[in-house]
């Protein structure tokens, strides 16, 4: 793992909320004036489990640094289950980038709930700062998609 | 052992239980032995051969006969009948349609392997208990099956059929196999090493697509790389993004259902070890939910398709193997 000195670096970090309840944790800590960075940029699913394996391999072609899924805790889907196939599927899917050599902090799925503005906030917070350690993606990135 | 096969296709046809065979046909060497439909006797008597390298996994080409008129007789070795069996479970193969004659494997040759031994001009191949005797244009060559074995072989699973109607040759045991131990090597090296194998295998990628086109799991109708605007349809990859994509997708969507058959890497023109990717995925999920073997049975949940309400968290990557 290469550690990345350059403290400019902004990446750029993808989450993939569910609708249901981290959309709304992400609204609710808005509404309770809690700071998270602004390299998160939210994308909005119906459910965590929408979440296509390619989604987030497309996000890191096209630049982003790091993805995040936020969905319902487990037992609280809105859809009954959606959230138990995600995990898994999920699971799969870090294990395998982790096998070809793609650093595992650059992933994560967290369960937010609708109530918890605080803890969407915080994971955010410390999410970013994790990637900012890692520093730019450089193995599952595409030179195509680069700004010049 | 062909002599039987081929009896036994021939009767079926005459007396009109079945219209067609799959089978192997012979090449223009030896070992270039493809998969065929034989209609007529006289056809199975002039092309039919089953022998070492009569490797490649039949079972795919059912999805397309069995929608056709009348029925199918089809021969499929043990590792096939996986295969079989898991495109029965997802609705691809149309069993009433289907003969399925099961027959005794002892392993393939890998041509590669019976190249790479020095060997030259081959004109043809006898299997004599576990003793190749191979005919060339220099001289009659012996070497032991073992050595040229091709490695799924090698690590075979299973010598068991699990659908057939009937047998021709002896059915075996499922077998204990240390086929996940080239996945352990790799899981055990630090991430900067398999980034540069992983880097280096795949960077080989031509993108021909037989990996896919060969696979049994891949049925789709319509695939996603067959779309253009998906990026990744170029012929050979702009980036090595590219590939990467291309091969942690390929073996995502067959992931559960895989049977570990080892037809993406036999095919592969370049020699990339992809069984690797998906003995991967069977490696995790034998591990995290459970012992499952795809094809094994017709009534099971694939391990995608399923879930329990305390299955590990995502973060058990972090915890596991080496970074």
């Amino acid at each position: 793992m290469q550690v990345n000195d350059n403290k400019d670096f902004e990446p750029v970090i993808v989450a993939f909320c569910c609708n249901w309840c981290s959309y709304a944790g992400a609204d609710l800590s808005g509404t309770n004036r809690l700071n998270y960075p602004t390299n998160v940029k939210i994308i909005r699913v119906p459910c965590s489990c929408r979440v296509n394996p390619m989604f987030i391999l497309r996000a890191f072609q096209r630049g982003a640094d790091g993805v995040i899924i936020c969905g319902c805790h487990p037992g609280d889907c809105h859809y009954t289950s959606g959230n138990y196939f995600a995990r898994r599927r999920m699971t799969l899917l870090f294990s395998m980038l982790d096998f070809l050599g793609i650093e595992r902090d650059r992933t994560r799925v967290e369960w937010v709930s609708a109530a918890e503005g605080a803890k969407f906030a915080a994971t955010m917070n410390e999410f970013t700062e994790a990637v900012k350690k890692l520093g730019p993606n450089r193995r599952l990135e595409d030179l195509r998609c680069k700004k010049q | 052992m062909q002599k039987a096969i081929i009896e036994k296709a021939k009767q079926m046809l005459a007396d009109g239980s079945v219209n067609r065979v799959i089978g192997w046909k012979k090449g223009e060497f030896a070992y270039d032995v493809t998969p065929a439909v034989f209609e007529t006797a006289e056809e199975i008597d002039r092309d039919f051969v089953y022998d070492v390298f009569t490797s490649s996994n039949v079972s795919k080409y059912l999805v397309k006969e069995t929608k056709k008129e009348g029925k199918v007789l089809v021969f499929l070795k043990p590792c096939d009948t996986y295969s079989f069996n898991q495109l029965v479970k997802e609705h691809r193969i149309n069993r009433d349609n289907v003969y399925v004659v099961g027959i005794e494997c002892w392993g393939k040759a890998d041509i590669e392997k019976i190249k790479a031994s020095g060997i030259s001009g081959i004109k043809s191949i006898t299997n004599n208990e576990g003793t190749l005797t191979i005919d060339t244009i220099y001289g009659t060559e012996t070497i032991p099956a073992y050595e040229v074995m091709a490695e799924r072989c090698l690590n075979c699973k299973s010598k068991k059929h699990v659908d057939y109607d009937e047998l021709i040759g002896e059915d075996g045991e499922v077998i204990e196999t240390e086929r996940f131990d080239m996945v352990a090597q790799l899981e055990a090296m630090t991430a900067e090493e398999r980034y540069n194998f992983w880097r280096e295998q795949l960077s080989k990628c031509i993108r021909c697509n037989a990996c896919r086109n060969v696979c049994p799991a891949c049925t789709c109708e319509k695939c996603v790389f067959d779309n253009d605007d998906s990026g990744i349809a170029n012929k050979a990859a702009a980036d090595s993004f590219e590939e990467k994509m291309f091969h942690i997708i390929r073996a995502f969507h067959v992931a559960g259902r895989c049977t570990d058959c080892g037809e993406c890497s036999r095919v592969c023109p370049q020699n990339i070890p992809l069984h690797l990717l998906n003995r991967k995925f069977i490696k995790d999920i034998n591990e995290l939910y459970g012992e499952y073997q795809a094809g094994a049975d017709t009534e099971s949940r694939a391990p995608l398709n399923d879930y329990t309400f305390d299955d590990c968290e995502a973060s058990v990557v972090h915890e596991r193997g080496v970074e």
